[in-house]
């Protein structure tokens, strides 16, 4: 166990729920969230946002040489999905062969284990997506 | 705003250096760019090192004091600075010695970088590249330093119909550069195919697309222009941008050019009045391959979307267009993050003095370095002119 607890804890509702930001002023919503408009700045004004976590895959790539406390998982996709509420996210896309992710494709949020700390440290639990059906 | 010339180079070789330390390693490039330059050590008034993370890989923090003492200039109590961007850092370490001098402040300063990688194991040395993204919203769910640059690359295929072949090019050319380059850590040629059949690490990037882990360090004495009239063969640092952008991917408007590439470029082409089509040899960043064809379409060498045919047309090699990364780049050359952005300007300023010996571009006279932290949040781009 290496990580302090406070630093996942303070972010649970944002990776549990996806729960992003929207800046009042001009509109724009942000996830992950942001307490700072970068648009209108100090003329924003930021409130709570909750996201539906559909979205389509904006770029992906499979990855094979996996980062630390991922190595059980390789190969596994890592993609931007552009979020039907504006914000692009990065997460990954399971629940799939990597050979089915393609650009463009739909998907949705599931919510899952994304790694741990060691095997005496906390879980970590987060969004992660899977192909979802083509809407018509 | 006063010139600012450099007059001295120096690095190690870049590669696993197991004999060598940290410290070691930039008192060697330090010492070489001093008598490049031939200069005293009394003369030196400042000190500005770039370094990424000695923290977490030689466990060593307060950077520039420990290099400035092994260096011999403890007694001289010059101010001795670290800075940090990423892989950028020592980009940024130039920037802070070109002020100074610009601004009147000092005549003769040093700048630096040092990396030390092979002190840890593999699996830290790319951790530790991984933590120049957003830790909470990148690194958090798997994606790697070179997954970044992965996504990047298959958006550009498919926007612009990139192929994997005109990627592992770059990696085929810089190797060829690399060859003819003694300081740098491959010194050996690559074929499309073996390129093309190397493992994947994060499709569609192989391995044989990606930068090496180096040690290494690399100097640089900066002097005003009253000062350089002593010199043989200054090279003007004509001009120099830098620029920031949204730190992660997926806050960015588009991830097939980088903001902080057209910024930073803009900023040194107006401040030097150089064109882009001016440019005879430039050491890019090509942390990946994808990465190299990005910046050369970002800094107005081609057009959006062109960079992969370029490269494929050859007019990126040594009598192309525009020779990009006759030193090897980071993918031969080597990549030792905080000396990386100097090692640049050392072979552009070899470039220009007609010292690049088997990868020497004809003539040449203005050059440009580009330096990226991260995945794009950082960027520097300098011009170097020849005196004439």
């Amino acid at each position: 166990m290496t990580e302090g607890v406070a630093r996942f804890w303070r972010e649970i509702p944002h990776r549990y729920r996806l729960l992003g930001s929207k800046c009042d002023s001009c509109g724009r919503v942000f996830f992950p969230p942001r307490v700072l408009c970068p648009e209108c700045r100090r003329k924003g004004n930021i409130s709570r946002v909750a996201l539906s976590g559909k979205g389509k895959i904006y770029s992906y790539t499979i990855v094979k040489d996996g980062a630390n406390g991922f190595e059980r998982q390789v190969p596994y996709v890592i993609a931007l999905i552009k979020l039907e509420e504006g914000p692009l996210v990065a997460g990954q896309i399971v629940d799939c062969s990597p050979d089915e992710v393609e650009v463009g494709k739909p998907v949705e949020l599931v919510f899952r284990r994304v790694s741990e700390d060691g095997e005496e440290g906390i879980i970590y639990y987060g969004y992660k997506f899977r192909l979802a059906e083509e809407e018509n | 705003m006063r010139k600012v010339y450099v007059v001295g180079v120096g690095m190690t070789k870049f590669g696993e250096l197991w004999e060598r330390s940290f410290r070691d390693l930039f008192v060697e490039a330090g010492i070489r760019a001093i008598e490049d330059a031939g200069v005293d050590g009394k003369e030196i008034e400042a000190l500005y090192i770039g370094n990424m993370s000695a923290g977490l890989l030689v466990k060593q923090e307060h950077v520039a004091s420990l290099i400035a003492d092994h260096s011999g200039l403890a007694s001289l109590h010059i101010p001795a600075t670290r800075v940090e961007g990423g892989d950028a850092s020592g980009a940024l370490a130039l920037v802070q010695g070109f002020s100074s001098i610009a601004s009147g402040m000092y005549d003769v300063v040093v700048v630096g970088g040092v990396e030390k990688m092979s002190d840890v194991m593999a699996e830290k040395a790319s951790e530790v590249l991984a933590t120049t993204l957003d830790q909470e919203w990148e690194a958090f769910f798997g994606m790697t330093y070179a997954s970044a640059y992965a996504l990047m690359a298959k958006r550009h295929m498919h926007e612009f119909g990139t192929t994997e072949e005109q990627m592992a090019l770059v990696s085929v050319k810089n190797h060829s550069n690399g060859s003819k380059n003694p300081m740098a850590h491959f010194r050996f040629e690559v074929s499309l195919e073996k390129v093309l059949s190397s493992p994947i690490v994060s499709y569609p990037i192989k391995l044989l697309e990606s930068h090496a882990v180096s040690d290494g360090a690399s100097a640089l004495v900066l002097c005003s222009e009253k000062k350089a009239k002593e010199f043989e063969s200054p090279v003007e640092i004509s001009g120099i941008g830098q620029a920031s952008d949204y730190i992660a991917l997926h806050d960015r408007d588009n991830i097939v050019s980088m903001a902080s590439t057209i910024e930073a470029s803009k900023r040194a082409y107006e401040m030097s009045g150089v064109k882009p089509e001016e440019v005879d040899v430039a050491e890019v960043h090509d942390c990946f391959t994808i990465s190299e064809i990005i910046a050369i379409e970002d800094l107005g060498f081609f057009k959006k979307g062109k960079g992969g045919q370029a490269t494929e047309d050859g007019d990126t090699e040594i009598g192309g267009k525009v020779a990009i990364n006759t030193s090897g780049g980071l993918k031969a050359r080597g990549h030792a993050p905080g000396a990386t952005g100097i090692a640049q300007v050392c072979e552009i300023v070899l470039q220009l003095r007609g010292e690049a010996e088997k990868r020497q571009v004809d003539n040449a006279e203005i050059g440009l370095t580009h330096n990226l932290g991260g995945s794009g949040g950082t960027c520097v781009v300098s011009i170097l002119r020849r005196r004439r």
